[in-house]
């Protein structure tokens, strides 16, 4: 029990303690967009070519259709499941009789 | 007591998710991305959802390794399946991000780079309980076990190494009109994210009643 509770310890500091010394590295330059975000009251640069309401559009559906979809493949198998478990159930209860 | 509370639980969660994209719509444009930085709000909160799911799934597969427990096991698969759909989430929308804000789809950078490992590191757990046969859950979960001690390192990756991504100050510095309509959505997501966590477990244990059932009836 002590051995695997020691186990669980150093797996623990392993994990949590490598990202911290990698954080010794020389900071980098900051980017415009990369570290805050600067609000303003109106869309920029509206005649670019790939238009942006498009890409929303389609990261924004693709997340309800993806969320949705999952949600009744995980209710249709909870279904069909217990459909098989009650006919295996009237199996067992015939056999007995 | 989780029967009882599901069903108000997820009421809630979808009248936030209705909620969500009014939100959205009327938070302030980036200076310089725009419109598309838009995505960020679920984005981010599906990102955090995943790391939420990687943890879940690893702590239910260490205690699986250590106890033998079936419960733990049960929530070890429910957090690899929900890490790969909201992982599916976050590589698609980020990509979609990327084209306006970078004028590329794709950068392997750390932070794009570790994430799709991850990913991929829990998709073979899937894939390793579908198809690996008897002995394949210990494997499974030594795998899921390696699946979340890469969330650290997508965590901070942004931070240490030179990348194309917005660091982690981002959701700390953000400007008031933005961090309401953000946290919404994490709430939301999270929210979700636990209710799936929840159904998918149950799933799971009917299918191990299930399978007692066969065994019975062969007896």
């Amino acid at each position: 029990m002590i051995k695997k509770a020691v186990y669980a310890l150093l797996l623990v500091a392993v994990l949590g303690g490598t990202p911290a010394f990698a954080q010794t590295t020389p900071p980098k330059t900051p980017t415009a967009g990369q570290d805050d975000f600067v609000p303003v009251s109106a869309p920029i640069n509206a005649n670019d070519t790939i238009p942006a309401p498009r890409l929303v559009a389609i990261a924004y559906g693709f997340i309800w259709v993806v969320l949705f979809g999952y949600l009744w493949s995980v209710r249709s198998r909870l279904g069909r499941v217990e459909r098989e478990m009650e006919t295996v159930s009237r199996r067992v209860s015939a056999g007995r009789k | 007591m989780l029967n009882r509370l599901f069903v108000p639980l997820a009421v809630v969660a979808a009248a936030m998710f209705a909620y969500a994209p009014f939100m959205i719509l009327n938070a302030p444009y980036e200076a310089t991305m725009g419109l598309v930085q838009k995505i960020f709000y679920f984005h981010a909160s599906a990102g955090m959802g995943l790391f939420l799911a990687a943890f879940v799934s690893g702590i239910g597969s260490a205690v699986f390794l250590f106890t033998r427990k079936p419960a733990a096991d049960r929530v070890a698969v429910a957090g690899a399946e929900l890490t790969v759909m909201l992982g599916l989430i976050v590589l698609v929308t980020g990509p979609l991000w990327a084209r306006k804000a970078w004028g590329v789809w794709w950068q392997w950078d750390a932070r794009l780079t570790s994430t799709l490992v991850m990913w991929m590191i829990f998709n073979a757990y899937l894939l390793l309980r579908r198809y690996g046969g008897p002995g394949s859950d210990r494997l499974a979960a030594a795998v899921s076990l390696f699946g979340m001690a890469n969330v650290p390192f997508v965590y901070w990756s942004v931070n240490v190494w030179r990348t194309l991504h917005p660091t982690t100050s981002v959701i700390p510095s953000l400007k008031p009109g933005m961090r309401g309509p953000f946290w919404f959505c994490v709430v939301a997501f999270l929210l979700v994210s636990t209710l799936i966590l929840m159904v998918r477990t149950e799933l799971e244990k009917r299918r191990q009643e299930l399978d007692e059932l066969y065994l019975a009836v062969e007896d």
